[in-house]
Order: structure tokens, then C-alpha cells, then sequence
């Protein structure tokens, strides 16, 4: 049995996998930084486990990408450490630490055809003629490429590139994490979707560690196990995709998943309650401190439901987008977004709405208080 | 869809037509007049058919011309192109060296061809040019007004110093539309300075230098002034480009049939290989 599985990791050589850490991770672009937003990212702490399936979520400029390349080693962090596997591998070029990249665009040898393209990585690793040829095809027949290995990598669609680019990380068996930056981007949207289960079965099929950042929440959520949200150069939270929808740590967060995001509003604590629009909301958390600039409410537009008393609203807005409707309400702290099912009946003017107990959070400066 | 039919328009057109016959047509079509006869002045013409062309073509002057013209274009872009992608790849991406390597690389392309002659004749001279003092008091037999090859050679070095910068500019150019990612993938994949200049700057940089080969080609092989101001063609006929001679013929002999009949054969030639250079490159374009 034993040596079974030592044979199998000879063979395949798909079970040298690593644990990535990060340590207090910060990074700036400029020489001398004075405040908060000269830093493109702010201690960082991340610990993720072998084979695992990862996204980094957030907007244009939070930092994603450049988190992605201090992992991937072509940028040095300012501050902190990478370790792969408890090995401190922060000062290591991309070849020493062995890992793949995949880029926003397509990145192919133009000059090369498919196979030679596939190789390259190969035959820069210095592997024999007979392996790199076993490689290339077995890679070639599970991206289905075969039949263009001997074309030329230029004359090929965005996707067919894209695969191309893909493939060079995967024929490498020794690599430790396998890295996209926002791969889909110039991928036509009805290919977007074959692509990426085809990135999520090869994911389940060679069970590498795979770190995958996109500003598209759908794409983060459908690909990875754990999501990683960044806002402004920090981790706002981690999480499964329910996690981060049931529970928002934070108001970005709230804000960032969900169509439409969590209404969030100015409220007071006082005495470990929530007072909202003079009501006092019940919740589950319990709510020590207040001592906050700022203490806002939030719950999820589905978790707000239609009743006899409870906080007055006035109906704006109700729009059906065949499966459910969204309705648009005001109350005096500000807009209420509801989600309905489509058969609700929707009370017209003025009504009163409860917000569920169970998803009702208190933020004191945009963090949950819990 | 209905559109409207106003035969006023060709109002706005005329002016082109009138400028482009006054600079292109026009003269275009006196020389080709020109070539076909024999002409004592005074307006006197002779019809001559294509007895001109005949001996141009078989004018052991005209050959040796064209040879030197040749081997003068071929040596230029063997330097010019190695070197001005060598300088491109050696130049800063970013900080203050960017505007400082642009503007230098700059000035040679903004001075005036006959200054850039008056300058290297100066420079080059034997007794008193900085070039040539030097070289002699280092030892070499250095004299560009009487041996032919050190003619060539100062030639070569005044259109190399002129023009490198021209292939330098479109190099760098080329090599800064390359996104990072490709530096970033090659260096994920392992690749060496070598398979990064081959396989990722070369094939990107295609586009600029095959423009940068036209355009040093057409350049070169139509040269005048420079050689013209710093050797005048000599020693004797040693660096007697085509221009030159076409001119010699013309203007200092007189002799506007063959003249014409020659500059015709010039101009057909430059045509000749600026499309068929220009057709491999849009076949390349169209097979990827």
C-alpha cells in the first residue's frame, strides 16, 4: 500500500503540493510612505492549506495583483515574509520558488507553434525530448489542444491563447501554486463559462494549489473553496462563499457580494442594543463595545421582510427581474433595498418591514461588532 | 439609404488635384518627355525612342553606379539595425534617463543633410579635423579626400551617426508597447536574456523594424547631400553614388535624355523593391 502511493508520486509527480503563509505582508510602490494610502497593501496575513482552490476578490486597485506577484515572486515585498511550506522563500526568483502564472492577457511565444509553446518551460528545465513529448501531449489531450499542437500559437482565438498560457503552467509537474490573474478577461462571456469549468475540474483533477484573482464576485465564488476579499490594500475577510454572504465582516464586504449589496445605515448602540429609527433591532451578536466614530446596521436585502408593524418605510421603486423582484423603499436614515420572490404582494405608499434577527449586524467603523 | 447627390463637391477636390500635378505629375511627365528624345536647347527636341534606356542599361558607368549603390545601402542597414536594436534594448524604461537618452538620440535626425556633410568633411579632415588628426597621430594613413576606402569608411560612419537614431527610436518604440506580462511569464517559464530577445522582443518588435528597413532603404539608396558636401563623390568615382552620378549627368554634362532615361530606371527600381518588400510583409501579415 505504502508503495503503491510512493509509486503514484513518482509517477505523477502531482503530490508535491505546498502550504503558503504570509507574514504581515506590506507593500508600497513609493521609496518613503507617509500614510495609510501610500501603502498598495497593509499586513497582510494569509495561511493557506495544500491543493486548496483560492480566490482574492475585490475591486480595481485593492491590491490584488500585486499581492499575486509578491506570492509568485516577481515583486519583493517592503515588508513581511512568504513562506511556501514553512520555508521562507520571500528573497527566491519565480524559478526557484517554482510556481505558474497566468496572466490577464494571453502571453505566447507568437513565433512557436502550440507544442513548442507547451515545451518551452520544459526544455528550459532542461527535461529529455521523450518527456517534454509525453508532457506536452497528456497536457495537450486534457486542454484540449490537440489538434493544433503543430499550429502556430499566433493564429489562434483568445481562448485557444489563453489555454495555450494555461498549458504552460501545467506541464511543469513540480510546481508549488499555480497562480491567474484575471484570466477571463478578454475571453468572449459564453467561453468564459466552458473555461472556467474546465479550470475548476482540472483543479479537482490534479489537486494543486490554485490562487485565482478577479474583481468578478461570481467568478471568485463559482471557482474557489476559500475567498479572500481585499479593500484598500488590507483582507477585509476570508471565507466560504456563504460565509461571506450570511456574515459580512466588514461593510465592504456587505457592499461587494450580493446583487444588490447589504443596505447599511446609520444607527446608535446603546446598552449593547441597536437603536434604529427609534426601535431597538434584536440581534444576535452580542454588542460589549460602542465606543465608535461611526455605528452603522446592516442586513441583506433578502432578509428583509414585509409586515404589520415595524419600521415605516415608503414603497419607491419595484423592479421584477423575473425570478424575484427588488423594491427600492425609503425610510428616514435612508433607501431600503428588499428582495422578493416574484409572487409577493407588494404593498403600495407607505408599510412597515422587520429585518431577520439571525443576519442583523451592528458595524462600528465599518467593522462587525460581535 | 438615400444620399445626396451634389456634383459641387468636386469643388473641394480640385486644389489637391492642382498641387499634386504641379509637384508629382507634372514634372513626373516632363522627364518621361525628356527620355524618349534628344534636345540641343532653345526647345529644340529630337524623337529618340528608347535609345536612351538602352544605353543606360548597358553603361558600364551607370552598373558600376548602381554596384556601389548596392553595397553602400546593404552595409548601412548590416550596422544600422544590429546597432539602433542594441541601443533601444540598452536604453532606460523609466526616470529622468528616458527624456535624456530621447532628446540625444533626437539630434542627429533634426540637422540639415548638408550640414551634417559640412560638419563630417570638417570633422573628418585630415590635417585639422578632429577625426582625422587623431587617426593620423594614432598612426594610420588617414586622408578621405584621396583614398577611396577611407572615403567609404567615413561615409559609412557619418550615415551610421545620422541615422542610427532613426532605428534606435522605432526600436524603442517597438520594445516599450510589450506588455509586462510576457517579461513576467518568460521569466516564470525560465526563459534566458537570449530566448527573451528571440522569442518575445524580436517577433514584437517585427512591425517597427520592418518599416525601419524600408525607410533606411529608401533613404540610403536615394542619398545625395551628405556625400555630396563631404566627398563630392571622390576620390575619383569611389563613392559616385546614383544620385550623384545622375546628377553629374544632367547638370554637369548636360545630358538630359540619358539623364531622364536614368532617373526613370532609379525610380522604377526603388519602386520595384519597396513593393516587393512590402508585399512579403503584408503575406507575413495575413498568414498570422
Amino acid at each position: 500500500m505504502l508503495m503503491n502511493s510512493y509509486i503514484l508520486i513518482k509517477t505523477t509527480g502531482w503530490l508535491i503540493m505546498a502550504k503558503i503563509t504570509l507574514n504581515n505582508l506590506s507593500h508600497s510602490y513609493l521609496t518613503k510612505q507617509n500614510n495609510d494610502s501610500d501603502w498598495a497593501l497593509r499586513g497582510v496575513n494569509i495561511d493557506w492549506k495544500d491543493g486548496g482552490a483560492y480566490a482574492l476578490l475585490g475591486p480595481s486597485g485593492c491590491g490584488k495583483t500585486t499581492l499575486l506577484n509578491i506570492i509568485s515572486g516577481l515583486l519583493k515585498p517592503t515588508k513581511g515574509e512568504v513562506l511556501f511550506n514553512d520555508k521562507d522563500v520571500t528573497t527566491l526568483n519565480p524559478v526557484e520558488r517554482d510556481i505558474a502564472q497566468i496572466f490577464q492577457f494571453p502571453v505566447i511565444y507568437d513565433t512557436m507553434t502550440v507544442y513548442n509553446n507547451l515545451a518551452f518551460p520544459l526544455k528550459n528545465r532542461g527535461l529529455s525530448e521523450t518527456e517534454i513529448d509525453a508532457k506536452v501531449k497528456e497536457i495537450g489531450e486534457m486542454l484540449e489542444l490537440t489538434s493544433t499542437l503543430n499550429n502556430k500559437a499566433s493564429g489562434l482565438t483568445a481562448d485557444g491563447k489563453q489555454k495555450i498560457s494555461l498549458g504552460r503552467g501545467l506541464v511543469r509537474s513540480d510546481v508549488n501554486v499555480i497562480m491567474f490573474d484575471e484570466p477571463l478577461t478578454v475571453i468572449d462571456p459564453h467561453l468564459k463559462w466552458v473555461l472556467r469549468s474546465k479550470l475548476k475540474e482540472l483543479h479537482q483533477k490534479i489537486n494543486r494549489t490554485m490562487i485565482y484573482v478577479t474583481h468578478d464576485q461570481i467568478e471568485a465564488l463559482t471557482f474557489a473553496d476559500q475567498v479572500v476579499v481585499m479593500h484598500e490594500g488590507q483582507i477585509v475577510q476570508t471565507g466560504t462563499p456563504v460565509e461571506l454572504f450570511e456574515k459580512p465582516k466588514h461593510t465592504f464586504v456587505g457592499h461587494f457580494i450580493g446583487s444588490p449589496g447589504m443596505n447599511i445605515l446609520p444607527c446608535e448602540i446603546k446598552n449593547g442594543q441597536i437603536n434604529f429609527e427609534g426601535k431597538i433591532l434584536p440581534t444576535n451578536t452580542n454588542l460589549k463595545r460602542s465606543n465608535f466614530n461611526k455605528t452603522q446596521v446592516g442586513i441583506r436585502p433578502e432578509f428583509v421582510n414585509f409586515s404589520d408593524d415595524g419600521i415605516a418605510v415608503k414603497v419607491k421603486r419595484v423592479s421584477d427581474t423575473g425570478r424575484h423582484k427588488v423594491i427600492d423603499t425609503e425610510c428616514e436614515s435612508g433607501s431600503i433595498k428588499i428582495l422578493a420572490s416574484s409572487s409577493t404582494q407588494i404593498p403600495s405608499g407607505s408599510a412597515h418591514i422587520t429585518f431577520d434577527q439571525k443576519y442583523t449586524y451592528a458595524y462600528g467603523d465599518n467593522w462587525i461588532i460581535e | 439609404m438615400n444620399k445626396t447627390f451634389n456634383q459641387k463637391a468636386w469643388f473641394f477636390v480640385i486644389p489637391v488635384f492642382v498641387l499634386v500635378a504641379f509637384n508629382a505629375a507634372v514634372p513626373l511627365m516632363t522627364v518621361v518627355n525628356y527620355s524618349f528624345q534628344e534636345t540641343f536647347g532653345s526647345n529644340v527636341f529630337a524623337w529618340e525612342g528608347t535609345r536612351w534606356f538602352k544605353e543606360i542599361l548597358h553603361s558600364e558607368r551607370f552598373h558600376a553606379s548602381l554596384g556601389r549603390q548596392v553595397i553602400f545601402t546593404f552595409i548601412i542597414l548590416l550596422i544600422q539595425l544590429p546597432l539602433g536594436i542594441g541601443i533601444a534594448l540598452t536604453m532606460p524604461k523609466k526616470g529622468w534617463g528616458v527624456p535624456v537618452c530621447l532628446i540625444l538620440m533626437s539630434m542627429p535626425l533634426l540637422i540639415p543633410w548638408n550640414v551634417v556633410g559640412a560638419m563630417w568633411n570638417i570633422f573628418a579632415l585630415p590635417d585639422i579635423g578632429f577625426l582625422g588628426n587623431s587617426l593620423n597621430t594614432l598612426g594610420f594613413d588617414y586622408n578621405f579626400t584621396q583614398q577611396s576606402g577611407d572615403a567609404w569608411f567615413t561615409t559609412i560612419l557619418m550615415d551610421v551617426w545620422h541615422w542610427t537614431s532613426l532605428v534606435v527610436l522605432l526600436s524603442y518604440a517597438g520594445l516599450n508597447s510589450i506588455q509586462p506580462a510576457y517579461y513576467q511569464a518568460a521569466e516564470i517559464d525560465g526563459a534566458s536574456r537570449w530566448d527573451i530577445f528571440r522569442y518575445i522582443e524580436l517577433p514584437k518588435m517585427k512591425k517597427v523594424l520592418t518599416l525601419a528597413i524600408l525607410l533606411r532603404f529608401m533613404d540610403s539608396f536615394m542619398i545625395y547631400t551628405e556625400p555630396f558636401v563631404l566627398t563630392g563623390g571622390g576620390p575619383g568615382n569611389a563613392t559616385n553614388f546614383l544620385s550623384l552620378d545622375l546628377v553629374k549627368m544632367a547638370l554637369g554634362q548636360f545630358d538630359l535624355g540619358p539623364a531622364a532615361a536614368m532617373s526613370l530606371i532609379y525610380f522604377l527600381i526603388v519602386l520595384l523593391i519597396c513593393w516587393v518588400f512590402y508585399s512579403i510583409m503584408m503575406r507575413d501579415e495575413a498568414r498570422s
